[in-house]
C-alpha cells in the first residue's frame, strides 16, 4: 500500500489530496477513468481541514456574489444527501448586533431569497430561545439553512469511493517535476517524502487540484496562474459553545461565524494577504488571536471565559482577479482551467477557486474537461445522487455485536463511531481487546483505531487524528496519543517510528496550543511536558516517524534546488 | 486559628517542610486545595539529571556548583546542598517511603517508552540501573494487564532489547480485574491498584507466575501498592521473581503512595491538614507582614501564623496562573519575574526549552517573597513556585521541591 506503480499507465494524475482532489477522483473514477490521486502529505492537509467546517447555505455570499450564494445552497442540499454522516443539520442564525445596522438585514434577506437560500427574518426573542448562547443584546435575527461539516470525513469518504471506483491513491508522495514532452504534459515525477525515492508515472492528463500549492504545479509546466494566498485563522473552543451556527449580518469581515462541530466550537476567520513562501508556514499571530476574541465575545460572552484549544490557520485558494488588498471582494467561484485553450500546454489542466462546499461541483467540472479531453465516452456525473461511503443505507446489524436495534443499547464509543464513520462503523469491532477507550474525550475505541490504520488509507498518529478526531478533544492528546501509538507499533511492527511518530504528534499539538498558550490551555501544555518530556523523555528520540518534519520538507526542496542548478550547470 | 506555621500546598515540597517543622516541635498547619503534582510523579525523584547542553549528568553534587546564580540550589548554598542531601533517604524512610540512589552519582531510570533517564532517588519498586549497559536483570519478561493501555510493552521490549537484554511480552487478568473493564474509563492505575490487594492480590500473583515462568525479572505497570510497600513484598514472595514497576500515565500509584505516606507522617507528628480548603485572601500589616489568611472553608476566622511558606507549584498547581497579558500568582498576587509579553513565554518547538517553566515568584536571599516591590519578613516560598530554573529540562523539579522544602523550614527552625 501507498507504493507508486511506475509501470502502470494512467488516464489522468490528480494533484492534491483535499477536498477538491479527492471529489475529482471519484468522479473520474466513477465515469471509468484510470485514475491516481497524489498527496504530498496526508487527506486534508491543507485549506480542507483547515476552515470552519461549515455547512454553507450560502447567505455569506448572497449580497457580495449571488454566482457562489447560488452554488453552495444547491450543494448545501446536496452534500445532506450525499454525505448524511459527515454533515450535521445544525441550522444557522444571521444576528445583528446593536453596533451594526438593521438596514443590511433586508437587504441581506432579499439577497438570499433571490439565491434560493431560504432566509427568515425572526424575532431576536426567539432567536435566543434558539441559541441561549447568542448576544442576549441583538436587535436582529434571520434564520438560513447553516450546517455543519467535516471536512476530514468528507474527504475519506471521497478517497474511499474513488478506491473502490478502481483509483489508486498515494499520500507523502510530492510531485517533484512533470514530464514534458514539447508543450504536452505526459505524466509526474513523484517522489516519497521518507525515502526520497523518485518515480516516474505517465499519464494522459494531468490534473492539478493543489489549491494554493497549485500555483507552483503550473509553474512546472511553465503555466502561470495568479494566485491570491489569504490568510484566515481561527479559534477552537473547548466544548460546545453553540448548537446552531451564529453568523454576524454585516459585510464580510473579522470573526463573524461561530461554528460548533462535533465537541467543540470554532470562531473565525481573518483574511490577510501572505507571501507565497508563507503558505506552508502558517502561524496565528498574536493580533489574530486579539481579533478573533474581542470580535467572537461580540456574538458569544461565553467565548470570553470559554477555555480556548488551538488556534490555526489555513490559505484559501482563491484566483486573483484584481488587487484588492483584502482578499475579501475576490469571486469565491469556481475556475477550471483547460491549459491547452489558455497556454498552449496539452494534457494539463488546473480546477480551483472555489470553497469546501462547492468541491463536488469543482469536481465535476473537472471530470466533465478531462472526459472531453481524453475523448472519453462520458457516463456523465452520478456524484449529486449516488451516496458516499458511510452515507449509503441503513447501518446493518452485526453477527455477535451488541444489539443495534436500540440505541441505550449501544456503547459510548460505538455510538461516537457510528457519528463518525456512518455505515461503515459496522466494519469496527468492538469486542474483546477492541472495546477498550484509547480516547476519552472523543470516545475511540482500539477497534476503531485498528479500523483507521487498516481501512482509511493512514498509517501514522497525525493521519489517525484527521480519520477518528483521536486528540482533537480537551487534553489534545495528552492521555491517548501514548495509546494510539503503541496500537500502532503494535498493527505496523515498527515500535520506533510509532514514538518518532508520537513525538512529532506532540510537537503539532502544541504548534496549535501556543499561540492561545495561557490559562488552563498551558496548564495543558506543561502537563503534557512533563509527561511526554519528563517521564518518558521522548525529547531524546531521534527518529522523526513516519511524519516528514518540516526539515525533511526543506531537505526535499533543497536537493531539487541543487539539482536545478546542477542541470542548469 | 493560631499556628506557628501555615503552610499554602499540600504537595511534595508543602509536606516535606511541614514534616521538618512539625517534628521539631511547631505547630504546622497545610492548606491544600487538592491533589499535587506528586500524584503525576515517576517514582523517581531528579536532583540534576541533564545539563544546558542536553549531556546526562554523572554525578549531581559535582555538577551543581556550575549552575547559574539564580538557580535554588544555588540559593540554598552548594555546601548546604551536600549536608542536605544526605537527610533525604532517612526523611522518607520514616514516612514509610524506600529510597534508592545516591547524589554521588545518578542512575538511569526506564520510562513508560523504553527509554532511559538520569534519576537521583527511585522509590524502591522502580525499574532502574546503575547505567544502561550495566543492567543484571537476567531474561525478562514485561507483562501487562488485559484491557490496559497506559502500560506500552512494545516500546518497553524495544528499548530493553536496545540495552542488550533478553526479553518478551506476556499479558495477565484476573476475574476482578475483567470486572473492571465493564467501564471503558475505569481501566486507570489507581483503580487496579484498588483492585489488586488481598486474594485478588495473590489470584494475580498466581497468573503472573504462570506468565513469567522462567523468566528471572517481571516488568510490571505501576499499579501495585497504593497504600504501602507490602503489596509488593506479598508478590514478590509468591512468585519468588526480582519485580520492577514501570510508571503508567497518570495518576501515578508509586506517586499518590508517596502523597498518603508522608501525609500521614506529617499528622502522626502531630501536623493538621486541611485537604480541599482555597485561600481566599491575605491580611497584611503595614509593616510587611502577612497576619492571617481567610479560606473557604473557614472563612473570616480564617488561619493566624507567625511564619507562612509559600508552596503552591506552577500552572499545573495553580501557583501560576498565566492571563493573556501577564502571569501571576495566583493566590496573594506576590510579585512574579516573568515578562508580561505572551510572546517571550513559548518556543515554537515543544521539545526546546519553554521560557514559561522558569519563571517564578520573586524572593530574596533568605527566600522571602515580595508584595508590590517589598519583601515580606514572614513569608518564604519553596519549591516548583520559586522558578529560576527548567526543572523540567535539568530533571531537577524533586530535588528543587525537597531541598528548598528542608531549606526553607531550616531557616524558619534557626530563626
Amino acid at each position: 500500500m501507498n507504493k507508486p506503480n511506475g509501470t502502470k499507465a494512467y488516464d489522468v494524475v490528480i494533484i492534491g489530496g483535499g477536498a477538491t482532489g479527492a471529489g475529482t477522483a471519484r468522479d473520474c473514477a466513477m465515469r471509468g477513468l484510470r485514475v491516481l490521486l497524489v498527496e504530498r502529505l496526508d487527506f486534508s492537509a491543507g485549506a480542507t481541514g483547515r476552515n470552519h467546517g461549515l455547512l454553507h447555505s450560502g447567505a455569506r455570499y448572497a449580497v457580495t456574489d449571488s454566482e457562489s450564494a447560488t452554488e453552495c445552497i444547491k450543494e448545501n442540499m446536496t452534500l445532506r444527501k450525499i454525505a448524511a454522516h459527515c454533515v450535521e443539520e445544525t441550522g444557522g442564525l444571521f444576528v445583528t448586533l446593536p453596533e451594526d445596522s438593521l438596514e443590511y438585514q433586508s437587504k441581506f434577506v432579499e439577497a438570499c431569497n433571490k439565491a434560493g437560500i431560504k432566509a427568515e427574518a425572526i424575532d431576536p426573542a426567539q432567536a435566543k430561545r434558539m441559541e441561549p448562547a447568542v448576544n442576549p443584546d441583538i436587535i436582529g435575527a434571520v434564520t438560513v439553512p447553516d450546517g455543519a461539516v467535516d471536512p476530514f470525513r468528507l474527504t475519506t469518504a471521497n478517497v474511499i469511493s474513488a478506491i473502490q471506483h478502481g483509483a489508486e491513491v498515494l499520500t507523502y508522495h510530492k510531485v517533484v517535476n512533470l514530464i514534458m514532452d514539447n508543450n504536452r504534459v505526459c505524466g509526474v515525477i513523484l517522489q516519497n517524502h521518507f525515502t526520497g525515492e523518485k518515480t516516474r508515472i505517465e499519464s494522459n492528463l494531468v490534473i492539478n487540484a493543489g489549491g494554493i500549492w497549485g500555483h507552483g504545479i503550473a509553474a512546472m509546466a511553465g503555466v502561470k496562474i495568479n494566485m491570491f494566498p489569504a490568510k484566515g485563522a481561527l479559534l477552537i473552543f473547548g466544548h460546545r459553545v453553540n448548537n446552531v451556527v451564529i453568523n454576524r449580518c454585516r459585510k464580510p469581515a473579522d470573526a463573524d461565524i461561530l461554528v460548533p462541530g462535533d465537541t467543540i466550537s470554532l470562531i473565525g476567520t481573518t483574511s490577510t494577504r501572505v507571501p507565497y513562501d508563507q503558505v506552508d508556514n502558517m502561524k496565528v499571530t498574536r493580533e489574530e488571536v486579539d481579533i478573533l476574541l474581542r470580535e467572537g465575545m461580540k456574538i458569544c460572552p461565553a467565548l470570553a471565559y470559554t477555555r480556548i484549544l488551538r488556534a490555526y490557520a489555513g490559505v484559501r485558494p482563491l484566483i486573483a482577479s484584481d488587487d484588492d488588498p483584502s482578499g475579501r471582494s475576490i469571486s469565491r467561484g469556481i475556475v477550471c482551467m483547460d491549459h491547452a485553450k489558455r497556454d498552449g500546454i496539452e494534457g494539463f489542466m488546473t480546477i480551483s477557486g472555489g470553497k469546501l462546499m462547492t468541491y463536488r461541483l469543482m469536481a465535476e467540472w473537472a471530470a466533465n474537461m478531462a472526459c472531453q479531453k481524453l475523448g472519453h465516452t462520458d457516463p456523465g456525473c452520478q456524484t449529486a445522487e449516488i451516496p458516499l461511503p458511510g452515507s449509503d443505507g441503513t447501518m446493518p446489524e452485526k453477527e455477535g455485536s451488541r444489539k443495534k436495534s436500540h440505541i441505550i443499547e449501544l456503547s459510548t464509543e460505538q455510538l461516537a463511531a457510528e457519528w463518525r464513520h456512518g455505515s461503515l462503523s459496522s466494519e469496527i469491532d468492538f469486542q474483546g481487546d477492541d472495546e477498550a477507550m484509547v480516547c476519552e474525550c472523543e470516545a475511540v475505541s482500539v477497534g476503531e483505531i485498528k479500523f483507521a490504520i487498516d481501512k482509511l488509507h493512514c498509517n501514522n498518529l497525525i493521519n489517525l487524528r484527521r480519520r477518528t478526531r483521536l486528540g482533537m478533544g480537551t487534553c489534545q492528546g495528552g492521555i491517548c496519543a501514548g495509546r494510539a501509538a503503541v496500537i500502532l507499533a503494535r498493527q505496523l511492527h515498527m515500535p520506533d517510528k510509532a514514538l518518532g511518530d508520537l513525538k512529532a504528534f506532540v510537537n503539532e499539538r502544541w504548534k496549535g496550543m501556543m499561540p492561545v498558550g495561557w490559562g488552563q490551555t498551558l496548564v495543558e501544555a506543561q502537563f503534557s511536558s512533563w509527561l511526554y518530556e519528563g517521564a518518558d523523555g521522548l525529547d531524546r528520540v531521534k527518529s522523526t516517524g513516519v511524519q516528514p518534519t518540516l526539515e525533511q520538507l526543506e531537505d526535499v526542496k533543497d536537493e531539487l534546488k541543487s539539482e536545478k542548478e546542477g542541470e542548469e550547470k | 486559628m493560631k499556628y506557628d506555621i501555615v503552610i499554602v500546598g499540600g504537595g511534595l515540597s508543602g509536606l516535606v517542610a511541614g514534616i521538618r517543622l512539625q517534628k521539631a516541635g511547631r505547630k504546622v498547619a497545610i492548606i491544600s486545595s487538592g491533589q499535587g503534582a506528586l500524584h503525576f510523579s515517576t517514582g523517581s525523584f531528579g536532583l540534576y539529571g541533564t545539563d544546558a547542553e542536553g549531556n546526562d549528568v554523572a554525578s549531581p553534587l559535582e555538577a551543581i556548583p556550575q549552575l547559574p546564580e539564580q538557580h535554588p540550589y544555588i540559593k540554598i548554598g552548594v555546601e548546604r546542598v551536600r549536608q542536605l542531601v544526605d537527610e533525604v533517604i532517612p526523611f522518607f524512610a520514616e514516612a514509610g517511603l524506600t529510597m534508592k540512589g545516591s547524589a554521588e552519582a545518578n542512575h538511569q531510570r526506564l520510562t513508560p517508552v523504553g527509554l532511559f533517564k538520569p534519576a537521583w532517588l527511585s522509590a524502591e519498586d522502580c525499574a532502574v540501573c546503575p547505567s544502561v549497559n550495566k543492567i543484571d536483570w537476567g531474561s525478562t519478561v514485561v507483562v501487562g494487564i488485559k484491557g490496559y493501555l497506559d502500560f506500552y510493552p512494545e516500546f518497553l521490549i524495544e528499548g530493553l532489547r536496545k540495552a542488550g537484554i533478553e526479553c518478551r511480552r506476556a499479558e495477565v487478568s484476573t476475574p476482578e480485574l475483567e470486572k473492571l473493564r465493564n467501564s471503558a474509563a475505569e481501566m486507570r492505575a489507581p483503580s487496579i491498584a484498588r483492585v489488586l490487594r488481598g486474594q485478588a492480590l495473590d489470584a494475580f500473583a498466581e497468573q503472573l507466575k504462570l506468565a513469567s515462568y522462567d523468566a528471572q525479572t517481571i516488568i510490571l505497570p505501576s499499579v501495585i501498592g497504593l497504600n504501602d510497600e507490602t503489596a509488593m513484598k506479598r508478590l514478590r514472595e509468591i512468585t519468588g521473581k526480582r519485580i520492577y514497576c514501570v510508571p503508567t500515565q497518570p495518576m501515578s500509584v508509586t506517586g499518590m503512595r508517596m502523597m498518603l505516606c508522608l501525609r500521614r507522617a506529617f499528622e502522626r507528628f502531630g501536623g493538621t491538614y486541611l485537604l480541599g480548603d482555597n485561600v481566599t485572601m491575605g491580611n497584611f500589616s503595614d509593616d510587611g507582614r502577612l497576619v492571617s489568611i481567610n479560606t473557604t472553608n473557614l472563612g473570616e476566622a480564617g488561619l493566624e501564623a507567625d511564619t507562612y511558606i509559600l508552596a503552591t507549584g506552577s500552572y499545573f498547581s495553580r501557583g501560576l496562573t498565566a492571563a493573556p497579558d501577564r502571569i501571576y500568582e495566583t493566590v496573594f498576587n506576590f510579585d512574579v519575574n516573568a515578562p508580561l509579553d505572551r510572546m517571550q513565554w513559548y518556543a515554537t518547538d515543544f521539545f526546546a526549552e519553554q521560557p514559561y517553566m522558569s519563571y517564578g515568584v520573586r524572593t530574596d536571599e533568605d527566600f522571602h517573597v515580595f508584595r508590590s516591590g517589598r519583601p515580606l519578613g514572614n513569608v518564604l516560598a519553596a519549591g516548583a513556585i520559586l522558578g529560576g530554573c527548567n526543572s523540567l529540562k535539568e530533571g531537577s523539579g524533586s530535588g528543587v521541591a525537597v531541598l528548598t522544602a528542608l531549606e526553607v523550614a531550616d531557616r524558619i527552625l534557626k530563626h
